[in-house]
């Protein structure tokens, strides 16, 4: 494979208090792939996807989306969508604007009808003009999918992003990672629920304090087996 | 940084012989002052306090806040916990002495003009500094991550270093009440030797007093981290 | 779709309006805080004038202070709200997750402050001239200058600490006892520069008054700018 990859992480490290959070975490990811992240609470889960979606600077190592370092200058943030724990909205602005900034601030040719195919995307274009704080947290969350994936970025970074979707939202957003799958994008998939995780993933991982104690292709797991393990690997407490 | 098997460095509270030097040097200049140094004509006897008077101002004012802002730029560069120490440790002492002046500022304006109060340049120019340097300590005070709170200062330091000047000036412009520079004209100076002399140790102490309470407190900051850091690795 | 939409990421400047527009439409959605400032300046501009003896000291000796202290503090009343609606939903991971300088954030931010600042001066200046009976005429587009340079100032330093104040415990006692050191010289330049200019003085005379105030938006707006990414937890 001689294209450039998607991202490319290299010995990230990052602390708090002097405690590491990250500790030497090394992947890449080409187009199509998908990386399912599991692991405990307090594993460093999101600090790793906000180190690599640019929002925090690791002490040691390095990132690389689609070749520039993520820290070397706002381009680079340009091909990255990140859906996070928060829902990153404006709770006074409507929905249709929320989606509209985000286009904007990406720079779309079109911000309108970007934000109306993505919310169309994730079946929530009939509350467009509600204020998004009068939605429920479940289309709150579909709102921020849409607005993550408004400038069809090329890596896609989801932080629990099945969190208080029902079926109907589950549904649309399988169908949504899908599809940019396999248009060629590249998805970090960080989740508790293991059979999601890994309908979608072409590598999985398990984090734990800091570090990826497993990582492998997904061709090469058996999922009843690696629910198990993944039992055992979580339970044991620091 | 050691680790928690190691006992703390310091174990025993040690007494700084610069402490020690630099309080003798200040009990010296005052005797200086009141015993061997002749009585200025107009002022009086009230005139001695003009010896710890501009002495604390020029420390508070030049090195204090001058060692907390090369301190907040070397430390957004740098990113070293000890500047920020330092700055901390220079607001702290600095704000001390700027409380002095502005204790021993009214005691000389009374005896001098007759008011506790006048609204005289160096005054008012200390008076704000003084409210700097409580918003910086406050600044620190409502931070409680070590690495937000060190960048918060160091911004609020940087700025406070470009407001003085701004301070200066509009309190000049605005009225300027305070007895003539009398040591810092350069043609001929006023003061005559004796009192020149007394002025001069004045400073020289005071300046050695600040470096001492200075280094007092970077060490109590230090520890403090230090601990800190130990409770954050156990929990 | 195989490649990403046709993007363009915008400029500091062209973020910075995108920035700004959104501030101004969350606060044009509510309008609470910008009424509560304006409610707060008229009231104190009121209580002023009867706070003191009218036979004494004439209103229109009185007016320039009046105005820039109540400036500053209804300024303070609206540069609290600035960054609220960033931390309630981490929206501002949002804006540092775009492809816009961190300079374009604080750049927005302060525009969007500056136009709530301006809207209040807007109403509290010609409260001022009709209660304080206030002799204008050419003066009021010199008074319009003074007001600009002013805002700018307290907007670039405000915005600035608010962004930091934001994250404390106290936030609301922070922000004025950061910011209000730093409000000195502008509300020094602009109420003796615009006394100087009502009394039908020649502008020599607040000339260098004016002068520290350009310098003071000068230093203060690039240092703040630059100041900024230092506020963010990154």
């Amino acid at each position: 494979m001689t294209a450039t990859p998607v991202v490319h992480a290299e010995g990230l490290i990052r602390s708090f208090s002097g405690r590491r959070v990250v500790d030497s975490v090394s992947f890449t990811l080409r187009g199509g792939d998908c990386l399912a992240l599991f692991g405990p609470n307090g594993a460093g889960k999101t600090t790793l996807l906000r180190l690599v979606a640019g929002l925090l600077a690791p002490a040691q190592g390095t990132v690389q989306v689609n070749g520039v370092s993520i820290r070397e200058g706002a381009a680079a943030r340009a091909q990255v969508g990140l859906v996070s724990h928060a829902s990153m909205l404006y709770g006074a602005l409507t929905v249709r604007e929320n989606v509209e900034l985000a286009a904007r601030l990406y720079g779309l040719a079109d911000p309108s009808a970007a934000a109306h195919a993505a919310l169309a995307l994730m079946k929530v274009d009939d509350r467009a003009d509600a204020f998004a704080r009068t939605l429920s947290r479940g289309l709150q969350q579909r709102v921020s999918i849409a607005r993550a994936m408004v400038h069809q970025p090329r890596l896609l970074l989801c932080d629990e992003p099945y969190t208080g979707l029902d079926d109907a939202g589950s549904a649309a957003l399988t169908a949504v990672l899908t599809e940019r799958r396999e248009a060629g994008a590249a998805l970090l998939l960080v989740t508790h629920n293991l059979t999601e995780g890994l309908a979608l993933a072409t590598q999985a991982a398990i984090m734990r304090r800091g570090r990826f104690v497993r990582h492998e292709a997904r061709e090469l797991l058996d999922p009843g087996a690696y629910q198990s393990q993944y039992r055992e690997l979580a339970a044991v407490h620091d | 940084m050691t680790t928690a098997s190691e006992p703390l460095p310091l174990a025993r509270p040690r007494r700084d012989p610069l402490l020690g030097v630099a309080i003798v040097a200040v009990a010296l200049v005052y005797v200086r002052a009141l015993a061997f140094t002749p009585i200025e004509a107009r002022q009086g006897p009230a005139q001695k306090i003009l010896y710890i008077h501009a002495s604390a101002a020029f420390i508070a004012l030049y090195v204090a806040f001058a060692l907390m802002a090369v301190c907040s730029i070397l430390y957004l560069w740098l990113k070293d916990e000890k500047l920020d120490r330092v700055a901390e440790s220079a607001a702290e002492v600095g704000l001390t002495f700027t409380t002095v002046v502005l204790l021993t500022g009214p005691l000389w304006g009374k005896t001098i003009w007759g008011a506790w109060w006048t609204w005289d340049a160096r005054l008012t120019s200390t008076l704000f500094l003084w409210f700097l340097i409580v918003a910086y300590s406050l600044l620190r005070g409502a931070v409680e991550e070590r690495g937000r709170r060190a960048r918060y200062s160091a911004v609020l330091g940087i700025l406070a270093a470009l407001l003085v000047p701004f301070i200066h000036l509009s309190v000049y412009l605005f009225r300027t009440l305070h007895p003539m520079p009398i040591l810092l004209k350069p043609s001929a100076p006023s003061m005559p030797a004796e009192m020149q002399v007394t002025f001069f140790s004045a400073f020289s102490a005071f300046l050695l007093l600040f470096a001492a309470l200075l280094r007092a407190r970077y060490r109590i900051a230090t520890l403090r981290d230090l601990v800190a850091s130990r409770e954050e690795h156990a929990g | 779709m195989t490649e990403p939409r046709v993007a363009n990421p915008p400029g500091t400047l062209a973020a910075s309006w995108i920035v700004a527009r959104k501030d101004l439409a969350i606060e044009f959605r509510t309008r609470t805080a910008f009424l509560s400032a304006l409610v707060f300046a008229l009231l104190g501009v009121t209580i002023f004038y009867f706070a003191w003896d009218a036979t004494a000291v004439s209103a229109a000796d009185l007016a320039p202070g009046v105005l820039w202290v109540i400036f500053t503090f209804a300024g303070l009343l609206g540069l609290q709200r600035s960054f609220g609606s960033e931390l309630a939903d981490r929206a501002i991971d949002g804006l540092l997750g775009a492809p816009i300088s961190r300079e374009a954030i604080y750049l927005g931010k302060a525009l969007a402050n500056l136009v709530f600042v301006g809207g209040i001066l807007v109403v509290t200046i010609p409260a001022v001239v009709l209660f304080y009976n206030l002799p204008m005429g050419e003066g009021i587009g010199a008074l319009a200058g003074i007001a600009a340079l002013a805002a700018i100032g307290l907007v670039a330093v405000g915005t600035l600490f608010s962004a930091m104040a934001v994250n404390t415990r106290m936030a609301e006692l922070l922000l004025p006892m950061l910011s209000l050191p730093f409000f000195v010289p502008i509300v020094m330049g602009a109420a003796q520069s615009s006394a100087r200019l009502m009394a039908g003085r020649p502008i020599a005379e607040a000339w260098p008054w004016l002068r520290i105030l350009v310098a003071f938006d000068i230093v203060f707006v690039t240092a703040c700018t630059l100041a900024f990414p230092y506020t963010l937890d990154e």
